[in-house]
Formats: structure tokens, C-alpha cells, sequence
């Protein structure tokens, strides 16, 4: 059987908007990032990369869903936990697996490793180490924007535990009163390392906290890749046409531990058992097939195609080339102009 | 009674014995509650003191090191855990501007009797802004004590120097340090903040290390022996005040000095200890350039060679320190 090129009239706008080839590669998506992280995993526990890393397995709705309306020149800023922004925003696998090796044919010339990972020629500013420090960066991207006359946006992911530093209230505020083209992406995954939002916020939601710079704000099933992109793809107008910032807040769920140290003493196996259950990629999964855009031998193909790039990642940044190490001062300034 | 810790259950033991001499001791910091910090330091000691003294606060660095400022002026001794020295530099404000300074400003007429501890340096693979030695910065700063303890036994000692303080004090304590284990009494014991500690004596050469250079150094040193010639190692311990005098008193000895830190080498810390010798009467004494041995020019990278390549390491220092004796460069 032929599927269709877009969905029934009666189908939320999500799935009437895009065509099937564009959902068909947003869930192409989802599987890199996915396997992407277990691939990352699997090379730590075998001493293949040392360091740590903070891997998104559960959130590939929220990377995806949000970076589905941008293109190439707008920009994001990602955070610790980025590997899925950096897949969305268009990076290659493979050359990510090389900075994880720390090879020279890494996004950072093995300079920055998991927490720095960032493909800059697709708009991303970076990976960020600092919690919340790319909010500030983001909407200083989006005064260049302005000031240029462009119509991009900027999009700044950040977590719950992001929103309790200065730089996020103070980002926020900037942004709104300069009515600059920014997207915040909050991906409440409920916990800022092992405390809870219930034990560092004294509102419910994130979201709550935009009226206070008089900010419009939607909270989403972060889970749902509709839910996630129908309210991004408003904002991001929204911001494009000058209407200034929104916040979306992705309610979502990391099912890995926090990084690799993580023995997960603050929250109980049913809780996990339970958000494991509403997986995003299944999820998204049965409603194209539902909605006749994919069959099942095709999300089957995009799996096992996902997974082999993966594999070929991981070949290839294995046998990436190392960094000489008299080369350690490369890179801190921009060479002398001519 | 004496037996063997770890840096990091030395650093808990000193916590623990602070908290139940004096109930205006409490903890504060991110993940030091049921995670026992990032870095498994305070454990378990918040089933012990109950989650009132052993706060997880929110990822508020800035308003942590204010609030702990607070809590100072008012009574309280807070002793603040920063996740990685690194984010120091987040709540700079409250340190240098509020807590170093106010006591001064109000004619001495406050104390500001804080703690904050900060997990430093690199080798864990962590990159750029997790790895980094900051420890010169706050040494910079009048109304600061900075401490750098090298070992179990003195962090423990200095530890609860620092709490006792009616000043503030920075403890900086490298990340690779805190599985390494070494003899520590039992009982509460104070090390003084403020003097050095001759880790090693010998009469060819002064090496001044802090922090997991001292290790390094000792090392080294015991390479060079085989070779005949004999380092004095001092563990500077404190950064802030510093403790010129017993590295006068080596350098007459010895007539060379070479100072070994992880610190980014420009303006660091082996800046000031030149700069005292040079400044004093050991000066004359000394038969060969000073010699620094610092972290490169730039920041910690991610690649485990390019990391290693960016601080000193044990055969750097043999080769330094025999170059430095023998007159070759
Ligand atoms: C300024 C700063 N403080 C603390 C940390 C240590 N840290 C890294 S991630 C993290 C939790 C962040 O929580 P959240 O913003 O909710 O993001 P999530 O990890 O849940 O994706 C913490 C405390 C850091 N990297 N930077
Ligand atoms: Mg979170």
C-alpha cells in the first residue's frame, strides 16, 4: 500500500502540516538521537571515551518537535545535556562520535567532548557546560537578528534546574523588553540533577514564571512530537513576524540516570518504569501509522538505518586521528589578521 | 587513635565533627543531600543531620554565596560546597564583593565566618569549564583565606581551622585527590591555616607545590634521588596567607627554586613566590633562574592526551628540576 502524503483533514494540524517525508525524517531523528546516546554509552562502559556525559533518552520529542521549525540560519543553544538539539538542528552522527573520541575530525577538533558537542555551521552556538549559560547567549543572538534585520529566530533549550539561576530571569527579562526574536525551550524533566522542581521552585511549572516579564508561555506533553512542534512552530512565528519571545515548556522525563555518576537515590523505579511507558518514539510511532503516513515496515527501515549509521559512526571516530598534543594552545585566540 | 581515609572521608569527618561541636554549623550546596554530592563528600551525613544542615539548594550559585554571606553576619556558620570550583565564578560578586570585603567596609565592626569548598583542577575528562584551577584568582583578594590541603590528614586539620575561622575561607580541593588515602586521627584536630608544610627535605633544590603537584613533585623526586640529586618539597597548604618565611628559609638552603602548580602558569601563583624570594634576602642565594613549571596558556581541552599535555606532569618536573640543578636549559 501507498501512504499517503499527508494526513487526514480530521488530523491534528501537526500531522496535516508537514508531509510524510518530513515526519518520516523527524522520527529518523528521534532513532539517531536515541541510538546515538546508547551508542555513547555502550563506548564509555567499554573504556572507549572517558569524561562524563548526560545523555537525553526520553526527551528526543522535545529536540526534535522544536528543532523541526527552524532552518539553517537561526541559531539554538544547547545545554549539557544537547546531544539531541545538536541531531536536530542537523549535525552529522558521526562527526560527533569523533568529538566524543576526542578526535581532530570532531565537531570541536576533540577540544570540547560530550558536553561541548556542537555543529556550528548548522546555527548551533553550543553545547554549554554552565547551567544556564546559554540563555543570555541566545538573546544576544537574537539582538544581532534584530539589529540586522533578519527574520531568524533564536532558540535557547534549558532545563527546570536552569531556571533557577540569575542569568535565566535576567535573560528573560532582556529579551522581552527588547521584544527580541528568541524561543526559550524548557525541558522540565522534573529534576535539576537529584532535586526535584517541588524542592527548588515554589511555582508549579516554569512556565509560570514568564508573566512575570510579561512573557507568553505554553506548557506541552513534551513527550508528544506534535504537542512539542505545534506550539513551537507558533512561537517561532510569532517571534519571526516581531512579536518578540515565548516560552514553551516541554513536560518531559530523562530515563538515564543524570550522568554517569547518577545512583539514582532521589526518585523511585516506578516513576521511571512509569515515564518509560511513554516512550516519545513509540509513541510517535503508532499515530503515523495511525495516520497512514508511515507503515510499519518503513518505521522498521528508518530503525534499522538509524542504527547502522550509528554503527558507522562509532567506526569512524575510532579510527579518527588524535590531536597532537604539543597542539594544546591552538585555537585560544584567532590567528593575527594579515 | 589514627587510621587510614580518604581525602574525601576526611573532608566528611571534619564536616561531621563540626556540626555536632556546634549547631550554628550547617552545609549547604547542590546534591549534597540523598546524591552525597557530586563527588560522594558529604555521603550520607544528611540521614545523620537531617536535611535542616545539610541543604540542597537550588541552582543558584550567586544567591547561595550571598545567602551563606547572610547567614554569616547573622550567627551562623555555613560551609557552601560548590559542584566545581568553576562555578565560582558565577557567585563572584558575593565573594569578592560582599563576603572578602565587609568586615572591612564596616570598619571591622562584622565578621563573615564562612566556608566554601570547591572541587578544582583537571584529569577527569571533564573539559573546559569543569576542570579549571581558579585558585590564584580568589588568592587575589584581600579579605580571603585560600587553602589548598594535599592530603587527608591536612585537610581534615584545616578544615576545621577553616570552619573555626571567624574569616572566610576558599578551600580548593582537586577532584583527583579525594581516593587517595592517608593516616588521619580520629579525634577533631586543628592544622593551621597559614604555614607550610617541608614535605620532603633536600639541599639541591626548593620545589613549592600545592595541591596534587605536591604529589607529583614527591614523585619526581624520588626519580631524581637515584640520580643525586636531592629536592625539598614544600606543600604550600595555604595560598592566602602565605607562608614566605619557610620558603626563605629553604632557598638559602638549597640556592634554586622552582614552583610546580596546575594553575594556568601566567600570573599565577608561582608569580608571587618568584617575586618573594626575589624580594628578600634569599634572593642573593640563588644560583640559578627561578624556575616555573604552571598549566598552559589555555583552557583545560577534552582529548585525554591534549589534557594531560596542559598541566605539569611527573617526567615535565624530572626534567625541569634536573635541568634546573645540572645548569642545562
Ligand atoms: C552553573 C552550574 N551549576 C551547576 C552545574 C552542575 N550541573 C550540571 S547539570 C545540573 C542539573 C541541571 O538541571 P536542569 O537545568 O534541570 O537540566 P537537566 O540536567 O535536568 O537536563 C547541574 C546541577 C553546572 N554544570 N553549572
Ligand atoms: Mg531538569
Amino acid at each position: 500500500m501507498k501512504t499517503p502524503k499527508t494526513a487526514k483533514a480530521n488530523a491534528r494540524p501537526f500531522y496535516q502540516k508537514h508531509s510524510a517525508a518530513e515526519l518520516k525524517e523527524a522520527l529518523r531523528k528521534m532513532y539517531l538521537i536515541r541510538r546515538f546516546e546508547e551508542g555513547a554509552e555502550e563506548a564509555y562502559m567499554r573504556g572507549l571515551i572517558h569524561g562524563t556525559m548526560h545523555l537525553s533518552i526520553g526527551q528526543e520529542a522535545s529536540a526534535v518537535g522544536s528543532t523541526m521549525a527552524l532552518r539553517n540560519t537561526d541559531y539554538i543553544t544547547s545545554t549539557h545535556r544537547g546531544h539531541g538539539h545538536c541531531i536536530g538542528k542537523g549535525a552529522d552522527p558521526k562527526l560527533m562520535f569523533a568529538e566524543f573520541f576526542g578526535k581532530e575530525e570532531g565537531y570541536c577538533r576533540g577540544r570540547g567532548g560530550s558536553m561541548h558537542i556542537a555543529d556550528v555551521a548548522t546555527g548551533n552556538l553550543g553545547a554549554n557546560g554552565i547551567v544556564g549559560g546559554g540563555l543570555p547567549i541566545a538573546v544576544g543572538a537574537a539582538l544581532a537578528i534584530k539589529k540586522q534585520k533578519r527574520d531568524d529566530v533564536a532558540m535557547c533549550f534549558f532545563g527546570d534546574g536552569a531556571s533557577n539561576e540569575g542569568a535565566f530571569h535576567e535573560a528573560l527579562n532582556m529579551a522581552s523588553v527588547w521584544k527580541l526574536p528568541v524561543v526559550f525551550v524548557c525541558e522540565n524533566n522534573k529534576y535539576g540533577m537529584s532535586v526535584s522542581t517541588e524542592r527548588s521552585m515554589s511555582v508549579k511549572n516554569v512556565a509560570d514564571r514568564a508573566p512575570a516579564y510579561g512573557m507568553p508561555a505554553v506548557i506541552v506533553d513534551g513527550n508528544s512530537i506534535a504537542d512539542v512542534a505545534e506550539a513551537i512552530e507558533a512561537a517561532t512565528e510569532h517571534a519571526r513576524k516581531g512579536g518578540g519571545p515565548t516560552l514553551v515548556e516541554c513536560k518531559t522525563y530523562r530515563t538515564r540516570g543524570h550522568s554517569r555518576s547518577d545512583r539514582n537515590r532521589y526518585r523511585t523505579k516506578e516513576e521511571i518504569e512509569d515515564w518509560k511507558a511513554r516512550d516519545p518514539i513509540p509513541h510517535f510511532e503508532a499515530e503515523l501509522i495511525a495516520h497512514g503516513l508511515a507503515s510499519a515496515d518503513e518505521v522498521t527501515a528508518i530503525r534499522v538505518a538509524a542504527e547502522a549509521e550509528i554503527a558507522a559512526g562509532i567506526e569512524f571516530a575510532r579510527l579518527g586521528t588524535d590531536p597532537d598534543p604539543t597542539e594544546v594552545t591552538r585555537d585560544v585566540y584567532s590567528p593575527e589578521a594579515a | 587513635m589514627s587510621r587510614e581515609l580518604t581525602y574525601a572521608q576526611a573532608i566528611q569527618e571534619a564536616l561531621a565533627q563540626a556540626m555536632e561541636a556546634d549547631p550554628n554549623v550547617f552545609l549547604m550546596g547542590e546534591d549534597i543531600g540523598v546524591y552525597g554530592g557530586a563527588f560522594q563528600v558529604t555521603g550520607d551525613l544528611v540521614h545523620r543531620f537531617g536535611e535542616d544542615r545539610v541543604m540542597d539548594a537550588p541552582i543558584s550559585e550567586l544567591g547561595q554565596a550571598g545567602v551563606a554571606v547572610g547567614a554569616a553576619l547573622a550567627g551562623c556558620k555555613p560551609v557552601l560546597e560548590f559542584q566545581f570550583s568553576d562555578f565560582a565564578t558565577l557567585a563572584m560578586e558575593q565573594i569578592v564583593n560582599q563576603a572578602a570585603k565587609l568586615r572591612f567596609m564596616l570598619g571591622g565592626k562584622v565578621n563573615v565566618p564562612l566556608v566554601m569548598r570547591f572541587p578544582a583542577g583537571s584529569g577527569t575528562g571533564a573539559a573546559a569549564q569543569h576542570s579549571q584551577s581558579i585558585d590564584a584568582w580568589l588568592a587575589h583578594v584581600p579579605g580571603l583565606k585560600v587553602i589548598q590541603p594535599s592530603t587527608p590528614h591536612d585537610m581534615k586539620g584545616m578544615l576545621l581551622a577553616a570552619i573555626d575561622d571567624p574569616d572566610p575561607v576558599m578551600v580548593f580541593e582537586h577532584k583527583l585527590l579525594y581516593k587517595t588515602k592517608g593516616e588521619v586521627p580520629e579525634e577533631a584536630y586543628r592544622v593551621p591555616i597559614g604555614k607550610a608544610h617541608v614535605a620532603r627535605n633536600g639541599k639541591h633544590v626548593t620545589v613549592v607545590a600545592t595541591s596534587i603537584m605536591v604529589h607529583k613533585s614527591l614523585e619526581a623526586a624520588e626519580t631524581l634521588a637515584a640520580e643525586g640529586i636531592d629536592v625539598e618539597v614544600i606543600d604550600l597548604r595555604t595560598l592566602r596567607p602565605m607562608d614566605t618565611a619557610t620558603i626563605i628559609e629553604s632557598v638559602k638552603k638549597t640556592s634554586r627554586l622552582a614552583c610546580v602548580y596546575e594553575g594556568v602558569k601566567t600570573l599565577g601563583i608561582g608569580a608571587e613566590i618568584s617575586a618573594r624570594i626575589a624580594e628578600s634576602e634569599a634572593f642573593d642565594y640563588l644560583d640559578a633562574p627561578i624556575l616555573r613549571l604552571g598549566g598552559a596558556e589555555s583552557p583545560i581541552p577534552y582529548n585525554p592526551q591534549l589534557e594531560k599535555a596542559a598541566v605539569p606532569q611527573v617526567p615535565g618536573i624530572i626534567e625541569g628540576l634536573r635541568n634546573l640543578v645540572t645548569g642545562r636549559t
